[in-house]
């Protein structure tokens, strides 16, 4: 049996991680699977240098800031449980009626508003809730690269918070963002479909 | 009871000399087909019985999940996501699109929702990339009765525990002694063949000897580890001057290759046992061993490999040029310095079929001795060995810098990607800096739109 068996009783806590997330059984496992091949020597958790070993994920320009989000409050840990919450996010909407679903429970993790929010996060690094304009900048840089120089980056950072700000307070709020974005197509851009 | 004094001793000598004679009637039936090279053909018998237990055990298994309604874990060789495999720039634009009710012109801006982009793709090789997925050992569609390889191990039927129990009790019992005792013999008589033939004064007669002790040690090296091997095209096979260049999956590949053809190997001087086999080797004939200080002088590495092919009477090289092992299913980047020799390269492609026993070493996972052990508790190792023709320097790095599978090669066709030495480095920047021009385009255009602007 050794390290390859698991089927589902394996895995830790899994009716509490399948309610939050909303994934179902077989997804679970074959996330736990990844997680289990991601996991190196066997710790039990995912280290930052865990996911730096991930070559596709090391081109991608916001390949770091994308990391960063799994590990929240200064972690530098991030158990199955963590894990599949992040990806829960991307998980594609369920097409019920959301005038069935009750108001008294908690938001399911991959909702519009929460897959918004977790883009939101990828810019506004120090958390306070406002995308500066230097934070704007930054995560531009990210993405271009030694391409582009810095007048014209600046000139895009600023005509994009002056776009999206509203209330002219030099910086791009959530709602502000959510607003910018209200005809986008969220739902379908930001979800990833896990195969039987 | 003092009658059973006698009759005990004699039924425990009795025991003892048919088991011995037992023993050494198999070695012997082994080992002398193996010294003159024919085959009895009992592997292929051996394989077609097993499949056909192997089919009626993986059926039993389906049954029984299902009248107890439990899900069978499928293995997913084709990744767990789906994906869309658009370019950055048409997902990029795509999401503009269905973002704003502005007209769509082609004038570069940034939006907002561009982020998405680079987020998604982003989580998409967390749950599921290329290489990690290669370097999991690979996964079989029926079980085999090893319980390694078996992710819905419960318990089914007496039947098939009972079968399983069965196979274990053969497996560790009878295959893996008589298993050890050949490879002991084959290494035995490899270092004793080699270093008597090194007495000899150098000449044909010494090199005949040379290569028939190496080739039926060899042999029995395979049979150790019930290799069934199947060649293809050895009329390509490698001659002198020539390097053969191979795929390099698993430590035996060595053995595999060299039980066909008379190589000379490539490689660093290791201490104990190893060591003694290379010293004991290359008595024989002219092996190359670095030492390890020599190896990080890639210059030093060339010359003497270059010293050699360039003499005609020694023996082809055999190099495996990918610097750690990886799974089975794809051959990876070739790293360069094996092509700045200039000779005649013989591609030559290794494929292992895992259905009998997986001959993948995982070195961050096992340490030689488990692998070993794994090896010689399976089945049997199954693999095939193309011969592909031979090409020149630059053909042959032209093509082995690409990945590709076996059949892949057969028919010319491959496919780009990563360097093998993934899995212990860091990626390079050049990659990413690819990503970026793409982007950097679509945001601020070319250098023609700029000056409009």
């Amino acid at each position: 049996m050794g390290s390859c068996s698991s089927h589902a009783a394996v895995i830790p806590d899994l009716d509490n991680i399948r309610r939050e997330t909303g994934f179902s059984q077989a997804s679970l496992l074959r996330l736990y699977h990844r997680f289990r091949a991601l996991d190196r020597n066997n710790k039990g958790y995912l280290s930052h240098t865990d996911f730096q070993q991930i070559g596709a994920l090391a081109v991608n320009p916001l390949g770091d800031r994308i990391v960063d989000s799994f590990f929240p409050d200064g972690n530098h840990q991030v158990d199955f449980s963590g894990f599949v919450r992040v990806l829960a996010h991307f998980r594609p909407v369920d097409e019920e009626d959301p005038g069935m679903r009750d108001p008294k429970q908690p938001e399911p993790l991959n909702s519009r508003m929460n897959k918004l929010r977790f883009a939101f996060q990828l810019y506004d690094l120090d958390r306070d809730g406002k995308i500066s304009r230097h934070e704007m900048l930054q995560v531009l840089r990210l993405m271009v690269g030694v391409q582009v120089t810095e007048e014209q980056l600046e000139s895009i950072a600023d005509r994009t918070v002056q776009e999206a700000d509203e209330d002219g307070d030099g910086a791009v709020s959530f709602l502000e963002f959510a607003k910018s974005l209200e005809k986008m197509n969220v739902e379908q851009k930001m979800s990833i479909r896990v195969l039987k | 009871m003092f009658l059973l004094l006698p009759f005990d001793s004699l039924i425990v000598s009795l025991l003892g000399i048919s088991l011995t004679v037992l023993f050494t009637l198999l070695l012997v039936f082994i080992i002398v087909p193996a010294i003159f090279g024919v085959s009895f053909g009992i592997r292929k018998l051996y394989m077609k019985t097993l499949l056909k237990i192997f089919a009626w055990a993986t059926l039993r298994m389906e049954r029984g999940a299902k009248e107890k309604n439990h899900q069978l874990y499928k293995p997913y060789t084709n990744g767990i996501i789906a994906k869309d495999p658009t370019s950055l720039e048409e997902e990029i634009k795509e999401i503009r699109r269905s973002g704003s009710s502005k007209a769509l012109d082609n004038t570069p801006e940034f939006e907002l929702s561009d982020i998405f982009y680079f987020c998604r793709k982003g989580m998409e090789t967390i749950m599921d990339d290329e290489v990690t997925k290669r370097f999991s050992a690979e996964e079989l569609e029926s079980w085999n009765l090893l319980s390694r390889t078996n992710y819905n191990f419960q318990y089914i039927s007496l039947r098939l525990t009972v079968l399983w129990g069965l196979g274990v009790l053969i497996r560790y019992c009878f295959l893996l002694p008589l298993r050890i005792a050949l490879a002991f013999t084959g290494i035995s008589l490899l270092v004793v063949g080699t270093t008597l033939v090194g007495y000899l004064p150098n000449g044909r007669f010494k090199e005949f000897l040379s290569k028939h002790v190496h080739l039926m040690c060899y042999r029995i090296c395979v049979r150790a580890l019930t290799a069934i091997i199947t060649y293809h095209d050895r009329k390509n096979r490698p001659r002198n001057g020539g390097i053969c260049v191979a795929n390099h999956t698993s430590p035996i590949d060595v053995i595999i290759l060299a039980s066909d053809g008379y190589y000379a190997m490539v490689g660093q001087v290791h201490g104990g046992l190893m060591g003694v086999i290379q010293r004991a080797m290359v008595k024989a004939c002219p092996h190359v061993w670095f030492e390890r200080s020599e190896v990080k002088d890639r210059h030093l590495v060339a010359k003497r490999l270059t010293e050699h092919v360039q003499d005609k009477s020694k023996l082809p090289i055999l190099i495996f040029p990918e610097g750690t092992c990886i799974n089975n299913t794809s051959v990876m980047m070739f790293k360069k310095g094996s092509f700045e020799i200039g000779a005649t390269v013989y591609p030559v492609a290794i494929k292992y079929d895992p259905q009998f026993g997986d001959a993948f070493w995982n070195s961050s996972k096992y340490g030689m001795v488990t692998y070993l052990l794994r090896m010689m508790s399976s089945w049997a190792i199954v693999c095939s060995v193309w011969y592909l023709p031979p090409m020149t320097r630059e053909v042959a790095a032209l093509v082995m810098f690409k990945q590709r599978d076996a059949s892949a090669m057969m028919q010319g066709g491959w496919k780009p990607s990563w360097d093998g030495g993934l899995k212990r480095e860091k990626v390079k920047d050049t990659f990413k800096e690819e990503q970026q021009k793409l982007y950097s385009k679509m945001i601020v255009g070319n250098h023609e739109d700029r000056s409009r602007s």
